[in-house]
């Protein structure tokens, strides 16, 4: 798919065509308001020539409804572009209920994939065609941007935040994957590719153990660190004396203690575990000691899917309150 | 246009009346303080473009293979920081602002002499210790020094520069009031606000930012230095901050920032419109207010940089929209120019070239901003060239051909002098060509998704980058002659008249160069801004009472 040179960017996402759509709207009325504007000039210029006897002046200083006129038809034009923007970007918004779950993370200088069963790869993202995939996404450093052209989709990775976005590949093949927020030294060579599979290459890839030994699920993983890190001392189950269980926590309301509800999502939870004295529950002593600085975002992760994973004994159906997040965020709007 | 006025012979102006070192780096006098600036920033247009020059031959190639990946970053840094803080935003308010305000307006200098002054010496310093940070092993964070990039991921020199940013962030402040404060107290008799020259209304819109805006940069700037020194959580979420508040401060500031360069822009070429049409601009209230409207709606855009930054929906939303609304009184001023050309008079002299230039370069470069505040379309296309090629539109197309053009059109007035009007009209068209060959490719660069700021880069975009740095070499060109013959003309040029162009404005009555206290009597105003309908009439019958 790559060629020495091209004009136009392939097309490889449900999205693309929507917003190649209205770019080219947007480049037709460009093109006719910038060559009329040129013809105009030029036109003047000749036509208008400086001529060294009759020097001609128009008698009007101004035209009230030519200006009127020449305000609104470009606004009733922008107008136009302003909504069909609006409408495509909602769309992009929004991923489907359906939509297949990945995590990513930025890091100087690579993108870290893990997929909910497990596999994980670098600067690299296999996917299924024709499948929806919601992709949810932090950094551990600066700030990234996840940016492939061909499907027309961008999204940045913010540190101590998770971000989420979605796309649908309608071709197999290999995409360019970029980092496109400037991020350090070797910002440019934050390459990578997305392989778009066929659905039955795609279940025998993540299938496959070439990277040697048994590979666990997100939620196993996460089930694991939290025995590694003594977690079940307070919060085991039954027990109960220092922390709460936290089976069916996730996705909850939670009292705080001023009084104020809050729903414990993934944004909930990774600050309970890095700075756990910021949002102590109602009731309970302020005790566990801080993460912060023991775990990797993708550790991190594995744990939030652990802890979802307790809420319906399901790992891949616990990542609801990761969306979740998201529209809490929504709610400051200027934030 | 004959000469109505015989060439002056050593009378005393502004250049000749005092000499030496000392007379100039301690006057008072706004023009001198003009020409101070006009050498000071073409040094760092020197250094910029040199910058530009070396970004362009490593983006020859697809590998990088003329300077190593932090080079490069320091290098496109040095570009951006010395291109936008001492070169752009100072540019025509500085050196024509300082120059022609009260020249335009009938004062005698302007309100606060010395505060003029002093706003060049702050200049200087921010200049000097932006300049010694990036000679002390330089700094990589872009122009735009995201956090936590800046406060945490960069071991560059981040608060020298920051630094230097702040500092000279009130030399932009004090010319503002400075400029502000002349305009509303001493205008001369009978110069109505409805009279003012556009230009003067360009300078008003732009110094009202200069005052609201700066302020917001420095504070935002201050709090990077502070927390990189200091550890304190403002910005770095490993300390409790917030990235995305820093975008939102810097981006109120630096979305104005954009109509700093392009509004004295939009008055010069107003200027030059008028003069080489013989017209009056058509729809003069309009055009003044849609600067005032640019000024303010500029400051309500910010969040438009942040579409895909993680900030709400909503906000997106409700930026997109106010994005477009920006985008009418620039298109009214467009319309209202091309029509000030309607049964004019017109000639193609040079400054009247990059004026025409302008308006086509300036055209696609508010064209191409439509897409980028359509939301789905930006998504895409933001931190690609495409943005890249923008901005170069806006800010190289539209301001710095404006400020070529000023520089053209009141050169006699500065120096005096005329230069050579065939050499001028062909470097006018090299820069425009030149232009077009380096930054209309980098739209289609960017639509296939090359991002910024990469020097290493796919092979597919090969071909449009030689493109790009061949229209720059043209370009380079198209630059290096004028700095040729302006320099020859000041000692060399022949002398130029009181009015060479047969200009209306209140500028054009007194000599070239004028003398220092600007006019030996107050002008009185009795007719409208560029009324040249009477002005012709006085012309042709001056001619033949010679005849």
């Amino acid at each position: 798919m790559i060629s020495r040179f091209r004009l136009l960017p392939e097309a490889a996402s449900t999205i693309a065509g929507s917003v190649d759509q209205l770019y080219w709207f947007i480049a037709a009325i460009s093109a006719g308001f910038s060559f009329a504007v040129a013809g105009m000039i030029l036109f003047f210029v000749i036509r208008y020539r400086r001529r060294e006897t009759g020097r001609e002046h128009p008698e009007s200083d101004g035209v009230l409804s030519l200006e009127i006129l020449w305000s609104g038809i470009p606004f009733l034009i922008s107008m136009v572009m302003f909504v069909w923007g609006a409408v495509v970007f909602l769309e992009m918004r929004t991923p489907p209920a359906d939509s297949m779950q990945i995590f990513a993370v930025g890091k100087r200088w690579m993108w870290k994939v893990q997929h909910l069963e497990g596999r994980r790869e670098i600067n690299e993202l296999h996917i299924p065609v024709g499948r929806p995939v919601k992709i949810t996404m932090t950094s551990e450093d600066v700030i990234h941007s996840f940016f492939v052209p061909a499907f027309r989709v961008k999204q940045d990775a913010v540190p101590g935040r998770y971000s989420e976005f979605w796309f649908e590949a309608t071709k197999t093949g290999e995409y360019h994957l970029f980092c496109s927020e400037f991020c350090g030294t070797q910002h440019a060579r934050m390459i990578g590719k997305v392989v778009v599979m066929e659905p039955a290459d795609y279940q025998a890839w993540l299938g496959s153990t070439e990277r040697g030994g048994s590979r666990l699920s997100m939620a196993e993983a996460g089930e694991e660190a939290f025995a590694e890190l003594g977690c079940a001392s307070c919060h085991g189950e039954g027990d109960g004396s220092r922390g709460p269980s936290l089976r069916g926590l996730a996705g909850s309301q939670i009292r705080m203690p001023d009084g104020t509800m809050r729903v414990a999502d993934a944004t909930y939870l990774r600050q309970s575990i890095l700075q756990p004295l910021a949002v102590v529950r109602d009731g309970w002593d302020p005790v566990m000691p801080s993460f912060q600085g023991q775990l990797t975002e993708d550790r991190v992760l594995e744990l939030i899917a652990y802890i979802n994973s307790l809420e319906s004994g399901d790992a891949a159906a616990g990542v609801s309150p990761v969306a979740e997040a998201i529209e809490e965020n929504e709610e400051t709007p200027w934030m | 246009m004959p000469d109505l006025m015989p060439p002056e012979v050593e009378e005393e102006n502004y250049l000749n009346a005092e000499y030496g070192v000392r007379s100039w780096l301690l006057t008072r006098d706004h023009k001198r303080i003009g020409l101070l600036y006009l050498f000071t920033l073409t040094g760092m247009f020197v250094l910029g473009g040199l910058a530009a020059l070396g970004i362009r031959l490593e983006l020859l190639t697809p590998v990088g293979d003329l300077m190593g990946d932090d080079s490069y970053n320091k290098m496109f840094t040095a570009h951006g920081i010395i291109m936008i803080f001492f070169f752009l935003v100072p540019s025509i308010p500085a050196v024509m602002g300082n120059f022609l305000l009260p020249l335009m307006i009938g004062a005698k200098d302007l309100a606060f002499p010395r505060l003029n002054l002093a706003s060049w010496y702050i200049y200087l310093l921010g200049a000097a210790l932006a300049l010694g940070a990036m000679l002390t092993g330089g700094v990589d964070t872009g122009w735009t020094f995201y956090t936590p990039y800046s406060t945490e991921g960069s071991n560059t020199n981040v608060t020298m520069t920051a630094m230097g940013i702040f500092v000279s962030g009130f030399s932009s402040i004090l010319t503002g009031i400075n400029f502000l404060v002349t305009i509303h107290r001493m205008r001369a008799p009978g110069l109505t606000w409805f009279r003012l020259p556009l230009f003067v209304w360009s300078q008003y819109a732009t110094s009202i930012i200069f005052i609201l805006g700066t302020p917001v940069i420095a504070i935002t700037i201050l709090l990077v230095a502070a927390e990189r020194s200091l550890d304190i959580g403002i910005f770095d979420p490993a300390l409790g901050g917030d990235p995305i508040l820093f975008q939102h401060l810097f981006w109120f500031y630096s979305h104005p920032a954009v109509y700093i360069m392009i509004l004295p822009s939009m008055g010069v070429v107003s200027e030059i419109i008028c003069c080489f049409s013989r017209n009056r601009i058509f729809g003069y209230k309009f055009v003044a207010i849609s600067s005032l409207a640019i000024a303010l709606l500029g400051f309500l855009v910010w969040g438009h940089h942040m579409f895909v930054s993680g900030q709400s929906t909503n906000a997106g939303l409700i930026f997109s929209f106010l994005s477009f609304a920006v985008a009418i009184p620039s298109a009214v001023k467009v319309f209202n120019w091309t029509a000030t050309l309607y049964r004019g008079s017109i000639t193609l002299k040079a400054p009247m070239i990059y004026a025409l230039g302008f308006i086509g370069l300036f055209t696609i470069g508010g064209l191409t901003g439509l897409f980028l505040a359509a939301l789905a379309v930006d998504v895409h296309l933001t931190d690609t060239y495409f943005i890249v090629a923008h901005f170069h539109y806006i800010m190289v197309g539209g301001a710095l051909m404006a400020y070529l053009g000023a520089l053209h059109f009141w050169w006699p007035k500065i120096t005096g002098r005329l230069y050579s009007e065939a050499l001028a009209k062909v470097s006018a068209i090299l820069v425009f060509l030149g232009f077009n060959l380096t930054f209309f490719p980098q739209f289609i660069l960017g639509y296939l998704g090359m991002p910024r700021r990469y020097h290493v880069y796919p092979d597919e975009f090969q071909v449009l980058n030689v493109f790009s740095t061949a229209g720059a070499s043209i370009l380079g060109v198209g630059y290096l002659i004028p700095l040729c013959y302006l320099a020859y003309s000041m000692r060399y040029g022949p002398r130029a008249s009181a009015n060479p162009w047969g200009a209306a404005g209140l500028e054009w009555q007194t000599p070239s160069p004028p003398p220092t206290e600007n006019f030996h009597t107050t002008p009185v105003v009795t007719d409208e801004a560029y009324d040249y309908r009477h002005l012709d009439a006085e012309l042709a019958a001056a001619e033949e009472s010679k005849a």
